[in-house]
């Protein structure tokens, strides 16, 4: 074995270093193994004795939102509840059932539990139960040697001061479904929440904060030694609203048992002072789970309970497109203040007659008159010479049928028709359909806050858009001064014109809306009145008045205004709407009289503070 | 009267023997160090399902006979065979590795399984055999004084680093490290100069710092945490703690079979594979370990023992490389449970629950088994 001479003893000489290497690796494995099991075994043992510390993340404090002035309109409860830590406990159904022995669990929350068990993170702990009584926690407390891995801590639950005043505009919170708290751990820990509508869901990052921990030595029972370290994490920022709670309070008192919408506005900035919508329903509900016999009434109700009718619901707007249409025509040249025009109590078009109000003849007239009266002739052949383009582009730049891009959820931008529109919708746009479109009716659609979006744009002359967030964490948000928003493309005289002819409405005897006037020495409300019909009335309906309140509650008209006061030196706007409400100016301009009133006493607008206290703390040392 | 068949020092010289006289020349205590450590593995994967034969002990037990059949049978191989096949393996064992990098599953963010004939097998760990089997087949025909050579050495480099690469590319750090190792371990045995050695750590020592900035950001988290396990005590640091708060707790004698509390409270997530040490060193204390500890360093020794008895250069450098493999495995495995070097997700060979390092260890142990029966196997014909 001559090729073997060399090679053999050579490899045995390196296989035996190679031996020696791999002795000398496990000796210091041995050696290693020595040190941890033998020389440290006290205190590994008493590590694994006490043990093991576990840390768990801990819900942060949702954030509270305050109206304008701080009172608090969505704050938090604390309650208690027991936590299940099943990554500390070998057979967590054994403890399922011993707790349910002294905590009775639905089968639906025992399946929930189930569930949450299967899909969270060992450090997420999975609720129990919320919202625990005394004689359950004291059970808790005095089996806990049976219940390894559950925890009785404080949580919090949402709360709505205002309950049902403010459930569509600062809306609620729900627990994260399955899907959601998949997709961002946080939301699996047991009292977080989501926000569903309204300002809640508006401003659901801000106010949900971060997460703390708590680091817990726990024994080989899982009961918990002692607490090591502590960190509740950082708390949802303070939202604070531009609504004044008192005048929300006065808008929902004032809309009363009729259902409808109120929104009143800070002119010159946009700023959501009030909103309400009736009828309503209990916020709170949502954070323990709503009842299946509530949810099914509300579903069942013809009135929408849940829907904010102020951002989504759509109604005709009525007359009180009136001033839309108006300047519209003043733009283009087809109307001038000076225009007269015939009212002979109806118009005829074709072989088609549009009827005015009764059918009254309101003789020759000029626009503020035609507006102090309303007289729908008079916008018949006004809409019909300016062409319903020029129309939905007036409308668009008042804030009508557009997206307002507002800072609540689920806003409709409503509908201003075009011939463009009604040509993708396969419409036959007839000239008739203009003559309808210069009273609101026909296919315009337009929800209160749009309403009152218009209104206080033709009182300021800015183009403000409506927002309700006033302030994040402190932080003042943009839009809150009159500064940071850009006037209206309007010639200023036609504004001034309409805002005269709005002035005669409500100030004058032959004013629709007179009987709404303001009460206050010096101070006046301009406004437009509107009794928008919600059905195509019958032959019958037509030669007799077609508002009766003899008519179904659900086929007559709705009640329309919208407003705005001071009258020289415009603030504060106000749209009302109270459906099957017949005569605007007797359900809904009596509203924004009162709301009105109100917002000019107190004045809120621009304030921080209630106007008395801003006084006195300007006087006093800080 | 045939003095040649009967002469003493090489009874078996230039013929084969008969199927029963091989089987009787297996290392019987070889085999009866690897069932028994199949043997501590039943009992730990009983132990960790808190002391029931379901989901893990019964089916473990099940795959190692299976494992061990086929290792009986490889050795009854002629290692011959296997020297010739060498290459064509080799060639297998690099397009799985294409295959399973193009094609394979998932996990963890890496591409390393595969499934053929309903089996998940990780073509990397076979790759480690087959390289040792091609590297040992080209240095087998080579003298001393060629291997000294250094262009001679280049087509090896080239064999060990193309398996590397690929599975550096699925990514699988660990494997692709301990696979470079056992490329050089057979180069060692081979007679390849010390001197090269050192130059070859060198160049690895200066590039190291830039290789670092190409790693995947879980494999550089791996490594700054085993620097610092406190700095994520939920992710990868805290299995560090909770693996030796097990082994700390076990003591001299350790808590008792079944009654380890750190196993039986679930305090390590899937302990019945990676972390399977821990529940002997638990329940059986430094004793059991050692125990343990002393049944795998038989196989590692026995491994050396069978390379250097084994008459052929082939055999005494396969069974270096696969004693290498079988030894790195308990050394990652073991240093990583206590601590030692950052975590790798690398199984206790015979003792881990899972099937697809214990088929590729039992498919060497075979290897290793043939050349012992076929130590004296005459190589027909030779450069020198």
């Amino acid at each position: 074995m001559k090729r073997d001479t060399k090679r053999r003893p050579a490899f045995t000489r390196r296989a035996a270093l190679v031996g020696i290497a791999q002795l000398g690796i496990f000796g210091a494995i041995g050696t290693r193994l020595y040190k941890l099991q033998v020389q440290e075994h006290g205190k590994y043992a008493m590590l694994a004795q006490q043990n093991s510390i576990s840390e768990r993340l801990v819900a942060p404090e949702r954030g509270l939102i305050t109206d304008r002035f701080g009172v608090i309109l969505a704050g938090n409860q604390q309650h208690w509840r027991a936590l299940f830590m099943q990554a500390e406990v070998p057979d967590p159904a054994a403890v399922l059932d011993n707790f349910s022995k002294l905590v009775p669990l639905s089968p639906d929350e025992r399946a929930r539990i189930e569930t949450d068990l299967g899909n969270r993170p060992r450090y997420i702990p999975v609720l129990l139960k919320d919202f625990l009584e005394w004689p359950e926690m004291a059970a808790i407390e005095v089996n806990t040697p049976n219940l390894p891995g559950v925890i009785v801590e404080v949580g919090a639950s949402r709360v709505y001061p205002f309950g049902p005043a403010l459930a569509h505009t600062v809306g609620y919170v729900a627990r994260p479904n399955l899907a959601e708290a998949k997709t961002d751990t946080v939301l699996a820990l047991p009292g977080m929440r989501i926000g569903r509508t309204g300002a809640e869901a508006a401003q659901d990052l801000a106010l949900r904060g971060e997460p703390g921990f708590v680091q817990t030595e726990t024994n080989v029972h899982g009961e918990i030694v002692r607490q090591v370290a502590h960190d509740s994490g950082t708390p949802g920022q303070i939202v604070t609203l531009a609504l004044d709670s008192g005048l929300q309070s006065l808008a929902v008192q004032s809309l009363g048992a009729n259902a409808g919408a109120a929104v009143v506005l800070d002119a010159l900035t946009g700023e959501i002072l009030a909103m309400a919508s009736n009828p309503s329903f209990d916020p709170s509900l949502f954070d323990k789970g709503v009842p299946s016999d509530i949810w099914n009434g509300w579903m069942a109700d013809p009135a929408h309970p849940l829907q904010n009718k102020a951002t989504s619901g759509l109604f005709a707007p009525g007359s009180t497109f009136k001033p839309t249409v108006a300047l519209a025509a003043l733009k283009y040249g087809s109307l001038t203040p000076d225009t007269v025009l015939t009212c002979t109590g109806s118009f005829t078009l074709g072989d088609h007659t549009f009827w005015c109000d009764n059918h009254v003849a309101h003789g020759s007239i000029t626009l503020t008159t035609a507006l102090q009266i309303s007289c729908d002739v008079f916008f018949y052949q006004v809409a019909l010479g300016v062409g319903v383009d020029r129309i939905a582009d007036m409308a668009h730049q008042l804030g009508i049928g557009i997206d307002l891009q507002m800072d609540l959820p689920n806003a409709s931008p409503g509908l201003v028709p075009t011939i463009a529109w009604a040509a993708a919708r396969g419409v036959h746009w007839a000239p008739g359909n203009t003559v309808v479109q210069g009273i609101g009716q026909g296919y315009t659609q337009v929800t209160p806050i749009a309403q009152a979006t218009m209104i206080a744009r033709i009182a300021s002359g800015l183009a403000v858009g409506p927002h309700i967030t006033r302030r994040l964490g402190g932080q003042l948000q943009d839009g809150a001064d009159p500064s940071d928003w850009p006037t209206l493309d309007i010639d200023d005289r036609h504004l001034a014109v309409i805002r005269q002819g709005l002035f005669e409405v409500v100030n004058t005897p032959a004013g629709t809306a007179y009987n709404a006037r303001l009460m206050i020495p010096n101070v006046q409300m301009a406004g437009k009145t509107g009794t928008a019909q919600v059905h195509n009335n019958t032959a019958a309906e037509k030669q007799k008045n077609f508002n009766d309140a003899t008519m179904a509650w659900a086929d007559r008209p709705n009640g329309l205004f919208v407003g705005f006061a001071p009258y020289d030196a415009p603030r504060y706007a106000a749209a009302v709407i109270i459906e099957h409400g017949l005569w605007g100016a007797q359900s809904a301009a009596p509203v924004a009289r009162d709301l009105l009133t109100y917002a000019i006493e107190n004045d809120p607008a621009g304030r921080d503070k209630p106007l008395g206290q801003q006084v006195s703390d300007a006087g006093a040392p800080s | 009267m045939n003095s040649y068949s009967l002469s003493i020092h090489r009874p078996f010289r230039d013929r084969s023997f008969g199927l029963v006289r091989k089987f009787l020349r297996v290392n019987w205590l070889f085999v009866l160090c690897v069932c028994a450590l199949a043997g501590v593995g039943y009992a730990a994967l009983y132990s960790a399902a808190g002391g029931a034969p379901q989901p893990y002990a019964n089916g473990q037990i099940f795959r190692f006979f299976t494992a061990l059949l086929m290792m009986l049978a490889i050795a009854m191989i002629d290692i011959r065979v296997i020297a010739k096949i060498s290459w064509i393996t080799y060639a297998i064992g690099i397009l799985l590795l294409i295959i399973v990098y193009k094609f394979g599953h998932t996990g963890l963010g890496a591409k390393r399984w595969m499934t053929v004939a309903g089996v998940q097998i990780q073509p990397s760990e076979l790759m480690k055999l087959f390289l040792i089997l091609a590297l040992a087949s080209y240095f087998h025909k080579a003298s001393h004084e060629r291997i000294g050579n250094p262009f001679f050495l280049l087509p090896a480099l080239a064999a060990i680093l193309i398996p590397v690469g690929l599975i550096l590319k699925e990514p699988n750090l660990g494997t692709a490290v301990i696979t470079g190792l056992i490329g050089a371990t057979v180069m060692l045995g081979a007679g390849v100069r010390w001197w090269k050695f050192a130059l070859v750590i060198a160049i690895i020592a200066i590039a190291a710092p830039v290789l670092y900035h190409h790693l995947h950001g879980y494999q550089r988290a791996r490594i700054v945490t085993f620097m610092n396990p406190g700095s994520d005590p939920l992710g990868a640091g805290y299995n560090i703690i909770q693996s030796k708060i097990a082994l700390g707790s076990g003591g001299l004698e350790g808590q008792g079979f079944l009654r380890g509390t750190q196993n039986q409270l679930n305090f390590l997530p899937e302990k019945q594979t990676d972390f399977v040490f821990t529940i002997i060193a638990e329940e059986f204390g430094f004793i059991g370990s050692m125990a343990v500890l002393g049944l795998l360093f038989s196989v590692v020794l026995i491994a050396l023992y069978t390379a250097i008895r084994s008459e052929h250069q082939f055999g005494r450098l396969v069974a270096l490389g696969i004693g290498m493999n079988f030894f790195l495995y308990c050394f990652v495995n073991l240093s990583m449970v206590m601590g030692l070097i950052p975590v790798g997700g690398v199984p206790l060979p015979l003792i881990s629950y899972g099937g697809s390092a214990l088929t590729a260890v039992m498919l060497g142990f075979g290897v290793l088994m043939s050349i012992h029966v076929h130590r004296d196997a005459e190589f027909a014909v030779e450069e020198f």
